[in-house]
């Protein structure tokens, strides 16, 4: 169970960690003399190996360690940053990341690397040559440390003590060879340091040290205000000290320029390393826990028995009409809003989790497709229920694909029509009432209309008839058709047959609709609207016969009751004049096939819904209310019935099914 | 594993006349008739939905699955919630009324009927005593490209 525990926390913060050097990677791409980006992805690296090491995953720490020597040699300026060097690295976070899924998957994070260790080597090898060049030319006293060991905290460290007016001491620090408790001594050693400064860097390191896992010397890095003298004569005073060596530590040229801004946290930083410790203690000062997801949704699950239950209570309170309990069960109601508020804010995530795995996903696809790409990412702090998060992933990666594949034209082909070398897409996603919105815009070809209804004849999607009558919109959503490839030739990254009409279905299935905006010449704009959340839904409950169903308020524009007189027929099709424009009605009864044991009024009752910019009036027996209900499967074995999405549990406890409005309007 | 090789326990439901096992561990629970809410253009068989403690979960009549003349409901009507393959399924059902063990030596393959459609989902037949099991197959009892096969030869 322990370790379980702590597994939670590895993957988590691996994936973190991962991320992050992902992010901070592509960072550096964009401007690869910015030296603190280097630090700050070494840092995770660092980070990573320490976890993974203590995890017992070898190749995971081992690969993060080849790195890890890399991205030194970076920051010591000995490794140029260029694309080829950049792809080694990626590549290393992609095996370390599928390392990582593989742990989090039960498994043992073993995996082969050699090639990849090979490569990290040669780049790293290749540089080392220059690095004996420049330490042969360093006075030969100056770093008995070797250089790799002394990492950039300890050296901003160094640099600021100097700049403080204190001294750094570079300890030789021997044992008597019949020295006994070696531990105990080096931990008296050490008290009396720390009491005149700061030990810096130990090697062996502080725990080597502790189980007595050395020779007799040890050496430290040493910072203070004391004068050698004094420092000489203290650690003499510990017993079974045989001598003590202590010379000024300088810091070497090259080290400079790995500067860091904020000192002062490294310095934090670097003394919580020098303890094993990880970042705990900052995490302690941060108000906020991790909670299982699992927890999360096993709340979500108990609260929406709650709702069922209120609704019940709500109506056996209104039909007993007794005051008291009336009072208890609205405030109950009240309670409960304001705890599915709160429940249903825990839920929400930013959505950058899906959007931070596109930088590199469009680097890589602009490199094997040879054109130029500028990804904006916008809103990436924008929320959204888990469950929506957890399926628009695939989706977007569909529409971005289909963006830098068939949107973005080659830079040649983009100059010869007077634009930038470089496409740009942007993606970007806000909140606007019960909605959050994924925008998609590319500035490259555009849709072109006649191609894609060539395309779509050609395929028998519409006939030539349907064609000419088509309005722009709908020529667009043709390309969301089944079967619908518009590149000239099929390419490895889209256009696989099974195109835009699995994304549509996706949005469509978690509620959301898709819409399509192009300028031939000037580019496309894909918009996606999704719902906030998925579990818990406004709808408006209507009897048909004597069968309830439920139609989410989202797709509900008003509803009307209308004379059997004012029905009108068009095409063999009844239809209503609403507001000026002509509606279809559709009839529950017999869509639905329900027995029909009740007389037929003389008056309709209209729920008119719309998808898009079509409408249709939905004819029913009588309206019931609006509820909040708790969206519910059908389950696997009856899914994909025509025109119900769903199911909920009503106040009586009885189901009742949701209506999927888009399925009812052709 | 030794003891589940030589017995197994089953749930016994009537049906008409006749009387069906199914092994215990598939079964849920035994539920007493409840609303029905009724799941438009399905197969005919698939009765509907019923809220099983905050579980949407979906009916099939096993009449009308195994095309026997369908009856009214009664008191001893039962549902019977069984899983099969990861989904909870309810199997309306005449009565149930026993749990047996059968050993598995007295299992004996269906009989060979002309209709061999039929014997897909019959797993075999136990005979005790004076009384005649049929043990059922519920995955095949679920599968619908059986039913689809069905509909296409009837339609």
């Amino acid at each position: 169970m322990e370790t379980n525990q702590y597994l939670d926390l590895f993957i988590d913060e691996s994936s973190e960690h991962l991320q992050s050097i992902n992010d901070r990677l592509l960072e550096l791409e964009k401007s690869p003399e910015d030296t603190s980006i280097v630090g700050e992805i070494f840092r995770s690296a660092h980070t990573l190996k320490g976890m993974a090491a203590t995890m017992g995953y070898e190749d995971l720490a081992d690969l993060t360690h080849k790195m890890e020597n890399v991205l030194d040699g970076v920051r010591n300026d000995k490794i140029q940053i260029d694309a080829e060097m950049l792809d080694i690295v990626f590549e290393s976070v992609d095996h370390l990341e599928a390392m990582v899924l593989e742990i989090s998957q039960g498994g043992t994070g073993e995996r082969d690397i050699r090639r990849v260790v090979e490569l990290l080597q040669a780049i790293e090898l290749g540089d080392a040559l220059d690095q004996r060049k420049k330490e042969q030319s360093l006075p030969a006293d100056t770093t008995p440390f070797q250089e790799n060991s002394v990492d950039e905290f300890t050296r901003t460290v160094l640099k600021q003590s100097k700049e403080q007016g204190l001294s750094n001491y570079h300890i030789i620090v021997s044992l008597r060879e019949d020295c006994m408790l070696k531990a105990a001594r080096v931990y008296m050693v050490f008290d009396v340091l720390e009491q005149m400064g700061e030990v810096i860097l130990s090697t062996p390191p502080v725990e080597d040290l502790e189980n007595e896992d050395f020779e007799t010397d040890f050496q430290v890095l040493f910072v203070t205000e004391e004068s050698r003298e004094d420092i000489d004569a203290k650690i003499m005073k510990v017993s079974e000290v045989h001598s003590v060596h202590i010379t000024e530590y300088k810091i070497s040229e090259t080290e400079n320029k790995a500067q860091v801004p904020s000192a002062q946290i490294e310095k934090d930083d670097s003394s919580n390393e020098n303890n094993g410790a990880s970042s705990n203690s900052k995490q302690a000062l941060n108000k906020t826990i991790r909670v299982n997801i699992d927890r999360l949704d096993v709340l979500m699950n108990l609260f929406e028995e709650l709702v069922i239950d209120r609704g019940r209570l709500e109506q056996i309170s209104n039909e007993l009409q007794h005051s008291e309990l009336q009072e208890t069960v609205e405030r109950m109601s009240r309670v409960s809003g304001d705890l599915q508020n709160i429940i249903l804010n825990m839920r929400m995530v930013p959505i950058e989790q899906v959007f931070n795995r596109f930088p590199r996903m469009v680097r890589q696809l602009s490199r094997d497709l040879n054109k130029d790409i500028d990804l904006r990412i916008i809103g990436e702090e924008t929320e959204l229920d888990r469950t929506v998060i957890d399926e628009i992933g695939d989706p977007l990666v569909h529409l971005l694909r289909n963006a830098i594949d068939h949107g973005i034209e080659s830079p040649n082909e983009r100059k010869k029509n007077g634009k930038s070398g470089t496409g740009s897409i942007e993606l970007k996603a806000y909140h606007s009432g019960n909605y959050v919105f994924i925008d998609i815009t590319d500035d490259g070809g555009g849709i072109n209309r006649e191609k894609v209804l060539k395309k779509a004849l050609d395929n028998q999607v519409v006939t030539s008839e349907q064609a000419e009558k088509l309005s722009e919109q709908e020529v667009y959503e043709l390309i969301m058709a089944s079967g619908f490839s518009t590149a000239d030739t099929i390419s490895d990254v889209s256009g696989r047959g099974v195109g835009l009409d699995v994304v549509k279905n996706t949005i469509e299935s978690l509620g959301g609709t898709i819409t399509i905006n192009s300028q031939l010449g000037e580019g496309s704009n894909f918009s996606i609207q999704l719902p906030l959340t998925l579990s818990i839904i406004s709808v408006m409950l209507v009897e048909v016969q004597k069968e309830k169903y439920a139609i989410p308020l989202s797709s509900i524009i008003e509803t009307a009751i209308v004379k059997k007189e004012e029905i009108l027929r068009a095409h063999n099709k009844e239809v209503i004049d609403f507001r000026g424009s002509v509606v279809p009605l559709v009839f529950l009864k017999d869509v639905l096939e329900v027995p029909i044991e009740l007389e037929e009024d003389e008056y309709y009752s209209l729920v008119i819904v719309r998808k898009g910019n079509k409408m249709a009036g939905l004819v029913v027996d009588s309206f019931i209310g609006q509820q909040e209900v708790v969206l519910k499967s059908l389950g696997d074995y009856l899914s994909g019935v025509f025109a119900i999405s769903g199911a909920t549990i009503l106040g009586d406890g009885q189901v009742a099914l949701i209506l999927d409005a888009n399925a009812l309007i052709k | 594993m030794g003891v589940e090789s030589k017995s197994m326990k089953v749930i016994i439901f009537q049906l008409d006349r006749e009387e069906y096992a199914i092994p215990v561990h598939q079964v849920g629970s035994i539920e007493r008739i409840m609303h029905i809410t009724r799941v438009p253009r399905t197969s005919s068989f698939v009765e509907g939905v019923i809220n099983l403690r905050g579980i949407v979960t979906p009916i099939i009549d096993l009449r009308s699955r195994f095309g026997i003349e369908t009856a009214p409901y009664s008191e001893s009507t039962r549902i019977i919630i069984a899983n099969i393959e990861e989904m909870d399924v309810g199997l309306i059902v005449d009565a149930a009324n026993d749990v047996l063990d059968f050993e598995v030596e007295a299992i004996e393959p269906p009989p060979e009927v002309i209709d061999t459609m039929e014997a897909e989902y019959v797993k075999g037949v136990v005979k005790v005593e004076k009384r005649l099991f049929i043990l059922l197959n519920l995955s095949k009892v679920l599968s619908t490209s059986e039913i689809k096969e069905l509909e296409e030869i009837e339609g």
